[in-house]
């Protein structure tokens, strides 16, 4: 017995010699430049499933397109994508995985608000630029404390902004807010109570739900107790398709506005007949046909478009992909900067200062151009007012 | 609040509780045969809800077909359940095998997001999709579904336990599995029998709260969660006060919405609802130490 275990662990420790000195002599003889390596925390299931999955399909289509075209600078691109399952403590320890095992040179996701902030004190501390597809503002604010964080998304201030504005064109006074305890119904909560005043709207009623709440009914039959004349709804699909179907359940007449976190098919599918009237700012991707052709972002919304559909069949897209299509090709945009030879360390402040240098950068979301003072850099007239018709997207009148 | 918006947040509150006094009622009848409590009990409602959409609209088989065959399936699921995970492990502790049901749901949780995808499906409601106004209270005739349905399981599951030989065997386990396996009874197919009533209950859920509330892979957690505190509140008893467990919670958690007081808004709901748990439990507890403490 003993003299067969001896006789393995020597065929073992042969074994693992050849191939260390295999790998040894591949690694030299290989006139091939060395891969860059970008980490992605995406949330490709879960309850931000709808978001993360789009994310996730952007990322690999884009590495294959710019890896067949021959890579940044000659080094083949390498991205190496966790699912973080929409949970926190995942996320960071995820986030330490990237960092400290797989030696990443940045960092995109993730999908969430909530997440998000989970990773940015372990970024922060690790010096590795992170661009993150989530849209709370306090992602990249205070700026000073967040010299490593950047983020695509518009953010929910600007959003809420958005509706706000149109709500007073409308001579809308009167408003009732319904959002979800989640980190990005929360964002949306903090900013629709303090913008309210500065476009002269009252918050008749305040109400929140959980993310996985299966009935809205009892806080809407609050609202409806109000004078209310208008609902926004701060939620992803899934809660918002509950609160559109419960507000027709309890035929309300006034109307119901969302945030960005609708901009999917899912929202449609879920919600049905609800949908319909349903108005939200989100990017020009889903009226990407009504976008006019002088619009500096029609050539890459249409061709983004086209690839994905074509990639993944009887898929859609969403602008969620396209915040994955942002921060992917800012960070390429970095690396095509950066000069050669550099340590990890030095490469991973090469590309912070290199993304915050973007100028001019046209994206799916918007045309960004980023400053030590601006981290998300997004140009305005970024966002459509989108109202669901039919069952499809159109430009509100 | 007005008379009117008073019945709609009791309405609602009945309607969320029947939900939750299903999911508890799968709970009670494991716990009671076997001690487990398992926590997969809201995976086989997540069976029901998403099978029923892929087996009706996916697949397009006649809606009552594709509901039997979902309920069929979460009890087979239940049975396989108990097979190959509770059983091969009796020897563990109940602990273990709870923990143990844990994993099976994680483990049913992962094969359904694999093969049936992330998404949220909406299947189409049983009758009609408006709303019907019932005492100045709107309601989904789904809403009506969910409660006649929990009635009607409530109902056949007490006649079932009080009223067959089958089912006052299960009892006898409950009560006495030492005692019952001395009188004969086969405690090891009363446990397989509690598995797959749960499962089958479970697949009923589903398919009834889907249509209202819809289905995605994971909304077994939290609906699961939901249904253990209705099975706490009743006190892993009976039936009986399984379903008034759930319809007081239910009820509790609406009307928290709506009285408005002071600071206690809708954020307030879920903290509500578990303090009025937790004080259940203290009153019990001090209950069952005194009847100990009497005997």
């Amino acid at each position: 017995m003993r003299k067969y275990l001896k006789l393995s662990l020597f065929v073992l420790m042969a074994v693992a010699l050849v191939s260390t000195f295999a790998i040894g002599c591949g690694g030299g003889t290989d006139e091939e430049k060395e891969a860059y390596k970008i980490g992605a925390l995406f949330s490709t299931t879960g309850s931000q499933s709808n978001l993360g999955v789009p994310e996730e399909n952007t990322v690999e289509m884009l590495v294959e397109k710019i890896n067949d075209a021959g890579g940044i600078n000659g080094h083949p691109l390498e991205v190496i994508i966790y699912n973080d399952e929409t949970d926190s403590t995942k996320c960071a320890t995820l986030a330490n995985t990237l960092i400290e095992q797989d030696e990443v040179l940045a960092i995109m996701g993730s999908t969430g608000t909530g997440n998000t902030m989970a990773i940015l004190d372990t970024v922060t501390s690790a010096e590795i630029p992170l661009v993150s597809c989530a849209a709370g503002l306090s992602i990249i604010s205070p700026v000073a404390e967040r010299y490593w964080i950047f983020k695509t998304p518009q953010t929910d201030k600007q959003v809420v902004t958005e509706i706000y504005v149109y709500l007073q064109e409308l001579g809308i006074t009167k408003v009732a807010i319904i959002t979800s305890t989640s980190g990005f119904g929360q964002g949306g909560k903090t900013y629709l109570e303090s913008e309210a005043a500065a476009y002269g709207i009252t918050l008749v009623d305040n109400q929140t739900f959980g993310s996985e709440d299966t009935s809205m009914i009892s806080q809407l039959t609050h609202i409806k107790g109000t004078d209310a004349e208008a609902v926004v709804c701060w939620e992803t699909d899934k809660g918002s398709a509950v609160v559109a179907k419960d507000m027709q359940t309890l035929q309300f007449e006034i109307p119901l506005f969302c945030s960005h976190g609708i901009a999917n098919q899912a929202f449609i599918d879920a919600a049905g007949d609800a949908a319909n009237g349903v108005i939200f700012p989100a990017g020009k991707l889903l009226v990407v046909d009504e976008v006019p052709a002088s619009d500096l972002q029609k050539n890459v919304l249409t061709t983004y478009r086209d690839e994905y559909l074509a990639a993944y069949p009887g898929e859609s897209v969403s602008t969620f992909g396209g915040h994955a299509y942002d921060a992917l090709y800012m960070i390429v945009e970095a690396l095509e900067d950066m000069d050669e030879g550099l340590s990890l360390t030095d490469s991973r402040s090469a590309i912070r200062d290199n993304l915050e240098q973007i100028t001019n950068f046209i994206g799916i979301s918007g045309i960004f151009t980023m400053s030590p003072t601006d981290h998300l850099g997004m140009q305005p007239g970024s966002l459509a007012l989108i109202e669901i018709v039919d069952g499809t997207w159109t430009v509100a009148q | 609040m007005s008379a009117d918006q008073f019945f709609q947040y009791l309405m609602s509150g009945l309607t969320q509780g029947s939900i939750y006094a299903l999911i508890g009622l799968g709970f009670t009848i494991i716990y009671a045969v076997t001690q487990i409590i398992n926590f997969a009990q809201g995976e086989f409602v997540m069976l029901g809800g998403m099978l029923s959409y892929v087996l009706a609209v996916e697949a397009g088989l006649p809606m009552p077909l594709a509901l039997i065959i979902a309920i069929v399936v979460a009890a087979v699921v239940g049975a396989a359940m108990y097979l190959l995970a509770i059983r091969t492990a009796r020897r563990a502790s109940v602990i273990s095998l709870i923990i143990i049901t844990i994993g099976a749901a994680i483990f049913i949780r992962g094969i359904a997001g694999n093969r049936f995808g992330v998404d949220t499906v909406s299947p189409p409601a049983f009758t009609g999709s408006g709303s019907i106004k019932f005492l100045g209270a709107y309601i989904e005739p789904q809403a009506l579904w969910i409660i006649g349905i929990t009635f009607l399981v409530t109902i056949l599951l007490y006649l079932f336990l009080s009223h067959t030989m089958v089912g006052k065997a299960l009892r006898a386990c409950a009560v006495n599995p030492g005692a019952a396996s001395l009188v004969g009874i086969n405690t090891k197919a009363m446990a397989l029998i509690a598995f797959i009533i749960a499962g089958a209950i479970g697949g009923i859920g589903g398919i009834v709260i889907a249509p209202m509330a819809m289905a995605s892979y994971n909304m077994g957690v939290m609906l699961g969660l939901k249904g253990f505190v209705a099975a706490a509140v009743g006190g892993f008893m009976s039936p009986i006060t399984t379903v008034i467990g759930g319809i007081v919670l239910g009820i509790v958690e609406n009307l928290a919405i709506g009285l408005d007081w002071g600071p206690f808004t809708s954020a307030y709901k879920d903290v509500i609802a578990l303090v009025a748990l937790l004080l259940i439990l203290l009153i019990r507890s001090g209950k069952l130490a005194a009847a100990e403490r009497a005997g």
